[in-house]
């Protein structure tokens, strides 16, 4: 039993990782079709801009809350910056474009964004843990968790329910689906698509940034982080369905409680667990578990 | 005239081809410059811990070496009477990229000599491909014994300059036995690739020798390298029994575990042996768990502290590096310059050899093959392998906080010989070594 709840919540905890980093990813695919192998860059520069950022804050000795306000902050600018510059400069020119085109540019961008924070930060790790210690631990199933990272589960939860209520009960959102099962339509019915496009590119720039802004206090933030986050977000997405936020969140978390399983019970598999379980979707259910099968277009 | 200008290119043509077939390859020729490629992590997760200091460790010894400024018995000008050119690249992007990098290293940019790599994966990559390009290469920093011992067994241009990764868990698992027998038993965190799953079985083989009555550990944890994520892996050692736990993590994967275990108490609830701890005592300072093993691979970093080792060499080295980067020099600083040694060691005697010509590379590998040369942190012996692969001493202690220095430091320190952690010149594979209880070692 204490081992089924130390999985549980082993699981979740990475679970809630997994889905930061895979909705934005998971979103601009479903509205703009797009492949955004950049989406590791926009993660790592939210990362290193908490870092440095965090870094310094505590080093002047300000109050401590403000470090989590940096973790905000930072995943919006570099969203915002980031997000407005790709869209603007590189995938409107694209959007006519086979798909394949795309995933090369945005690869292309990823490279070239890599470099850039080389150029920045240089090659020297960042560390921000002081966030992690304000908060403290807590004692589950006999052992200790740290609040931080068990406050990634509530901001998980969070962002799945504050995207599905924009997707589903506003206007934007309504128009944002218009914009998903058609585009010439939804431009015949006077839909800005240009804008929605950019807003929603803005706003999966956005998530990402915000998972690595606020992963920056348990790791250490090094060249290189951005690769390691799109291989495994490729990897909910494609589990739970490319371009839906319900299939990147049970994706996750079939993911995330696997995983820790097979680190409890059968460590060996650990690696494996996560591509077998992607191989299965990919052979039942290629779509993913969560997209409606469709008709080929033709 | 156009006849005349025809035979006499045949004629110059015809007399270098000639000469080249009698010379043959790695034949000797007067040269003023020789270019050394240097691999290692210039980007990615490895570069702070080991790509940095290592390219700065070969930096500064090259220079030194072009100025004729290092200490006796190196305080001759160049390799060989060459100057020395670095070409230092990135060790990242995987295997398949490495052996295509040395490829072009070697064949397009007509490298001399190869000084370098950090990661066990790019060793047993390029090990078999720089035999068959016929290029010296001297491996600084990987770990496995699987280079010599499956890959390249008849090795003629590929040399180890470092203890492989044997040593470093026996002298562990030694010092483990000596000082902390009492502990109830072992569990590992290691990551999963060759380093990861050979420093394991080292040290469980050695300790199920040393300690058979202590708990081994069924479920030893491999987390994904640089995955970052070692929250289960946290919640599984800490619902294990076992007191002790042997991690070989390194770069960004030690870091990010430091701070993920420290809110949890993993640290306060178990000891931890961390294999290549020195690589990320220095930039994490006081934020490193105190009172854990840290090692080196060997007489390397922190136990090259002048504290610690007053040989005028490591003292040069010590002061020059410190000057220089504002640093102080990690276990790879040490590695990559000791490469860097055995390399102007090798070229030097191979010239002296040669009547103080400039020596061709055959001659430079018979001078290495077998050699014993004095490195910064100590002496180095070409033992094993056939003379290709290096032993040194290995040393182990405990992390503390000197007050005085105001870094870190070890105490407790145990220096354990070459010959007291090392399979013999005769043993083909060190795991069976091990597993036939480790016969021929003098401690």
């Amino acid at each position: 039993m204490q081992l089924a709840a130390v999985i549980l919540v082993d699981g979740l905890v990475y679970a809630s990782y997994l889905f930061m980093v895979a909705v934005g990813l998971t979103v601009i695919f479903g509205v703009q079709r797009v492949l955004n192998t950049a989406h590791g860059s926009f993660f790592a520069f939210g990362a290193y801009l908490a870092a440095m950022l965090i870094g310094a804050w505590y080093k002047a000795g300000w109050p401590a809350y403000g470090g989590f306000l940096i973790i905000v902050v930072s995943a919006a600018v570099v969203g915002i910056v980031l997000g407005l510059i790709i869209e603007r400069c590189l995938l409107k020119y694209l959007y006519d474009r086979d798909e394949h085109i795309v995933v090369l540019a945005t690869f292309a961008a990823f490279l070239a964004l890599e470099d850039v924070i080389l150029l920045i930060w240089g090659t020297d790790p960042y560390y921000a843990i002081q966030p992690v210690q304000e908060l403290g631990a807590t004692q589950i199933a006999g052992l200790k968790f740290d609040n931080y990272n068990l406050s990634m589960i509530a901001i998980s939860g969070v962002l799945a329910l504050s995207l599905w209520y924009a997707l589903r009960r506003t206007t934007w959102g309504k128009m944002l689906l218009a914009v998903i099962y058609d585009r010439e339509v939804s431009r015949a019915m006077g839909i800005n698509v240009t804008a929605v496009f950019l807003i929603t590119f803005i706003l999966g720039s956005i998530l990402a940034a915000l998972g690595g802004a606020y992963l920056a206090p348990t790791i250490s933030v090094l060249p290189g982080i951005g690769v390691e986050v799109i291989v495994i977000a490729f990897a909910v997405v494609v589990i739970g369905g490319m371009g839906s936020i319900p299939g990147a969140l049970i994706g996750a978390v079939i993911v995330g409680i696997s995983r820790a399983a097979a680190v409890h019970l059968l460590p060996s598999i650990e690696l494996f667990v996560i591509y077998i379980i992607m191989a299965g979707v990919l052979i039942f259910r290629p779509e993913g578990l969560f997209v409606p099968v469709k008709a080929r277009r033709i | 005239m156009h006849t005349l200008k025809f035979r006499g290119m045949t004629r110059t043509l015809g007399a270098s081809l000639v000469t080249a077939l009698v010379m043959g390859p790695g034949s000797a020729l007067a040269k003023d410059e020789i270019t050394m490629a240097v691999p290692t992590f210039t980007t990615g997760a490895g570069g702070p811990a080991f790509g940095v200091p290592g390219k700065q460790g070969v930096e500064l010894l090259i220079d030194a070496i072009n100025a004729g400024t290092m200490p006796a018995p190196y305080n001759t000008k160049g390799m060989g009477g060459a100057r020395v050119k670095a070409l230092v690249y990135d060790e990242s992007g995987g295997n398949t990229k490495q052996v295509a990098e040395l490829r072009n290293k070697v064949q397009k940019e007509n490298v001399d000599l190869v000084v370098g790599y950090v990661s066990s994966g790019s060793c047993s990559a390029i090990a078999p491909v720089a035999e068959e390009l016929k290029i010296l290469t001297l491996l600084t920093v990987c770990g496995t014994p699987r280079v010599f011992e499956e890959l390249v067994k008849e090795p003629k241009y590929v040399f180890r300059t470092i203890n492989h990764a044997v040593a470093s868990n026996l002298s562990l698992a030694r010092y483990v036995v000596e000082k902390y027998g009492d502990k109830n038993g072992y569990t590992g965190v290691n990551p999963n690739y060759a380093w990861g799953q050979d420093s394991w079985r080292d040290f469980d083989m050695s300790m199920k020798v040393l300690a058979p009555k202590m708990i081994q550990t069924t479920t030893p944890q491999f987390p994904k390298l640089f995955g970052g994520q070692f929250g289960s892996e946290i919640s599984a050692m800490l619902r294990a029994p076992e007191q002790i736990v042997h991690s070989s993590v390194w770069g960004g994967d030690i870091e990010s575990l430091i701070f993920q275990g420290q809110p949890r108490g993993l640290f306060d609830n178990k000891l931890f042996l961390f294999t290549v701890g020195d690589s990320a005592v220095y930039r994490l300072g006081k934020q490193f768990p105190m009172g854990s093993l840290v090692g080196a691979r060997g007489p390397y970093g922190i136990y090259a502290s002048t504290e610690l080792n007053k040989s005028p060499l490591n003292v040069w080295f010590q002061r020059e590096y410190r000057a220089r980067y504002k640093e102080q020099p990690s276990q790879a600083a040490y590695q990559y310059a000791q490469g860097v040694l055995a390399a102007k060691y090798a070229y030097d005697r191979a010239q002296a050899g040669n009547g103080g010509k400039f020596p061709s590379t055959d001659q430079v590998i018979t001078a290495l093959r077998g050699a014993t040369f004095t490195s910064l942190a100590g002496t180095v012996r070409m033992s094993l392998s056939k003379g290709h692969q290096a032993v040194t001493e290995d040393m182990w202690g405990v992390l503390f906080w000197d007050m005085k220095l105001n870094e870190p430091m070890v105490r407790d320190v145990v220096t354990y010989p070459p010959e007291c952690v090392n399979p013999p010149a005769d043993a083909l594979d060190s795991t069976e070594w091990i597993k036939a209880g480790m016969k021929g070692t003098k401690c």
